[in-house]
């Protein structure tokens, strides 16, 4: 297969996964958009409920399933509540490893930390093994701006990298492309002949091309999925090695770490390894699990830590525990309203239910919207292998969002008489009965427009003459039922 | 919900009890004949009802839309027109829910969905005695509040022994079959103000319940909640679909 010369950086449009000019993100726009192509919604709808059931199978072959999930809570609220003391006790560990650890506030110092490593070893072409964090401080766009050629080496993420997206998913950054647009991408940007759709032809073209970068890069920058306060090592997991081979083969390696990722003990290990896979991907385990203790000779190592909000979302009561997630993406997978808008849709760097939770914090005007991107169903919490009240804290965010006058004036309006109706029985009855008349007297079509946004793909029942109360009243009036008060009426 | 069979029995048949009945707002507004059939079958069981006349929802429609405190009102109204009830039985697994969640200190802890007060506190035995028959295919619909909020039954992702209390009262019914769904608890997509909000979204994966159920050979929906079957009944009556939404009482009740 002919394989062209590697891209330039020039030909490669600058990622921004959020929404342009701070504008607030419209999740019902963007969604109905999707749903509009219904066999397209449909394929990754299916796509993504075929992991969710793989996730079934594993989580079902171990019985002590829910013990681990418990576990894992646990472990995870302990290092939370205790977090300032197990990070110095890791950055004490590390330093004597020989990491170098930085600390960054927020996402502008961690790209000028990062920037920094990269002048200081004269390095100017970074090799990026999936980090969600990177896409958070937008990295990317920042290195390109100051001449720096960064290269994406996980498959999915570079095929969205050449595209010119953001990734839709946290995990499968790529899942919203069938393979023939994949081949239409690297017809372009490879050179692989036109129309080529097959996936191991693919792979193949996108291995050739992603190893000649990973040979001539200068760094390499990983994500951390665990980082152990213990040991001072941390963990990568991922399904390609691309992080192995980056970070072995560069005279620098650079991980990027959200400062929740840490867990006490090295024992304490295990627990998560064996959840992170089986509710990600519905595997056993990922195929690289590699462990980071300190540089090789001649390398340096350097580490940072970054919160970026994670410390103000940790003094939120009610919030708090959203930390706790190790990013396995199966609230993701399992939300039907994920499924069916697709990860663009929500215009924040983590989709789904765990974004929803996540990205509020960060800015409520702009990402107000997200809370109420769920129909409440709870599938997201009952799948959560770290066990966080997701449907219960999409709930707290919707009425911070209210209060804070995001949820729009007609909606709050609304909602205002809605619940000053609701509390007037006499009244809310005496409006349902003019309601229901209307429903009765009214034609279908106007019927469907009384029903505003409701009518537009469904029917209201057909009105009753009577409601309940008005039965049961009459019913009262003439007695009431047979025996009532006086035994039993079976 | 230790109790045994004989004294379950012996409470239903010989002493009678008193609970009260609560009417969500839709329901009593669209489905009558529901409430109808949950209190017949409660009286048929032997109970005495009351159904307060000053209290019409439990505030779930504002609060879910982050307006609690305009739903409080609501639920606040609920809470004292139950005030003296020492049962109170919500016929529809989302408000029970919503009640459970947020009426602390008020009816919370007396309220209990229809379902799960037939299973837990009368037994399937006593449901059995009232024979009903339904010799029909049935596709079950747990409401996902109902589900995950109140335990009605043991959902996919837990790893935990299958349960599911809806089906167990209907295995009582003469003649009932069930319909394998490929998703059987995959939300319908009504999620309260969710369906007006996201109406395409909405309609989307109600359709998609839809034709888990048409595929499944079901030819009637059984479920704890009118509001899922509101939604699911309006977008099969829409696309021209023949498949009769009802609620679990009036299976019951014998008039389904």
């Amino acid at each position: 297969m002919p394989v062209a010369t590697p891209t330039r950086r020039a030909a490669l449009p600058v990622v921004d996964a959020h929404a342009p000019n701070g504008a607030p993100v419209d999740h019902a726009a963007a969604a109905a958009r999707f749903t509009a192509d219904e066999p397209r919604t449909d394929w990754h709808d299916g796509a993504l409920w075929f992991v969710r059931e793989k996730r079934d199978r594993q989580a079902a072959s171990l019985p002590e399933w829910e013990q681990l999930r418990e576990l894992a809570s646990q472990i995870k609220e302990h290092t939370l509540s205790h977090l300032d003391e197990y990070l110095i006790r890791f950055e004490e560990r590390a330093t004597a490893n020989g990491i170098r650890v930085h600390w960054a506030r927020d996402a502008t110092e961690h790209n000028r930390v990062v920037h920094g490593i990269l002048t200081a070893a004269g390095s100017r072409r970074l090799v990026k093994s999936k980090s969600m964090l990177t896409e958070e401080c937008r990295l990317n766009s920042y290195l390109a701006e100051r001449d720096i050629d960064v290269i994406d080496s996980d498959l999915g993420e570079r095929i969205v990298q050449l595209r010119g997206e953001p990734p839709s998913h946290i995990v499968l950054p790529a899942i919203h492309l069938k393979k023939e647009e994949v081949g239409e991408t690297f017809h372009t940007h490879l050179g692989t002949e036109r129309g080529l759709a097959d996936p191991q032809a693919l792979t193949a073209a996108a291995r050739a091309h992603l190893r000649e970068h990973l040979l001539a890069g200068d760094a390499a920058l990983t994500g951390v999925n665990f980082a152990v306060a213990e040991t001072g090592g941390f963990v990568v997991c991922t399904n390609e090695g691309n992080a192995d081979l980056a970070a072995a083969l560069a005279p620098v390696h650079i991980a990027s770490m959200g400062i929740e990722k840490l867990i006490p003990r090295a024992e304490d290990l295990g627990v998560f390894t064996r959840l992170l896979t089986r509710s990600a991907t519905g595997q056993p385990v990922t195929v690289y699990t590699s462990h980071f203790h300190g540089p090789r000779r001649g390398q340096e190592m350097h580490l940072v830590l970054v919160d970026n909000g994670r410390s103000v979302q940790l003094g939120r009561e009610g919030f708090w525990r959203s930390l706790k997630c190790i990013r396995c993406a199966a609230c993701i997978n399992t939300c039907p309203v994920y499924r069916r808008s697709g990860g663009h849709s929500y215009g924040s760097t983590i989709p789904g239910p765990i974004g929803s939770v996540l990205t509020p914090g960060m800015d409520l005007k702009r990402y107000g919207a997200l809370p109420f991107a769920s129909t409440l169903c709870g599938s997201c919490a009952a799948v959560c292998p770290v066990k966080i009240d997701l449907d219960a804290q999409l709930y707290r965010w919707r009425q911070l969002v209210a209060d804070a006058g995001h949820a729009g004036v007609s909606k709050a309006a609304a909602m205002k008489t809605t619940g000053w109706l609701l509390a007037r029985p006499r009244l809310f009855r005496a409006a349902g009965a003019f309601g229901r008349l209307a429903l009765r007297v009214l034609p279908a079509r106007a019927r469907r427009l009384a029903a505003g946004p409701w009518g537009r793909a469904r029917d209201l029942p057909p009105a009753p003459a009577q409601s309940f109360h008005a039965w049961y009243a009459a019913r009262e009036r003439a007695g009431g039922a047979a025996g009532r008060g006086e035994g039993p009426g079976a | 919900m230790t109790a045994s069979t004989s004294e379950r029995a012996a409470r239903t048949v010989g002493a009678v009890g008193r609970v009260a009945l609560f009417v969500p707002c839709f329901v009593d507004q669209f489905y009558p004949r529901v409430a109808i059939a949950a209190l017949t079958v409660l009286e048929r069981l032997g109970f005495a009802v009351d159904v307060p006349e000053s209290a019409v929802c439990c505030g779930q429609p504002a609060a879910n839309a982050g307006f609690a405190r305009a739903g409080d009102a609501a639920l606040g109204a609920l809470a004292s027109a139950y005030a003296r009830a020492d049962r109170v039985v919500v016929l529809s697994g989302s408000c029970a829910a919503h009640v459970r969640a947020h009426a602390a200190g008020r009816v919370a802890g007396r309220a209990v969905e229809f379902a799960a007060f037939l299973h837990d506190d009368i037994g399937v035995d006593a449901v059995a005695a009232l024979g009903a028959r339904l010799p029909r295919r049935v596709g079950l619909h747990i409401g996902c509040h109902g589900l995950r909020g109140l335990g009605l039954a043991r959902p996919t992702e837990l790893q935990v022994p299958p349960f599911n209390k809806l089906r167990a009262l209907l295995e009582t019914v003469r003649g009932v079959e069930f319909a394998d769904l490929a998703r059987p608890d995959e939300c319908c997509g009504f999620g309260g103000t969710f369906a007006v909000a996201q109406p395409a979204l909405s309609a989307k994966i109600g359709r998609d319940r839809l034709r888990d159920y048409t595929a499944s050979g079901a030819d009637v929906v059984v479920s704890t909640d009118m509001s899922c079957m509101m939604h699911l009944g309006g977008l099969a009556h829409r696309a021209g679909v023949s498949l009769p939404m009802v609620h679990l009482a009036e299976v019951i009740a014998g008039d389904s």
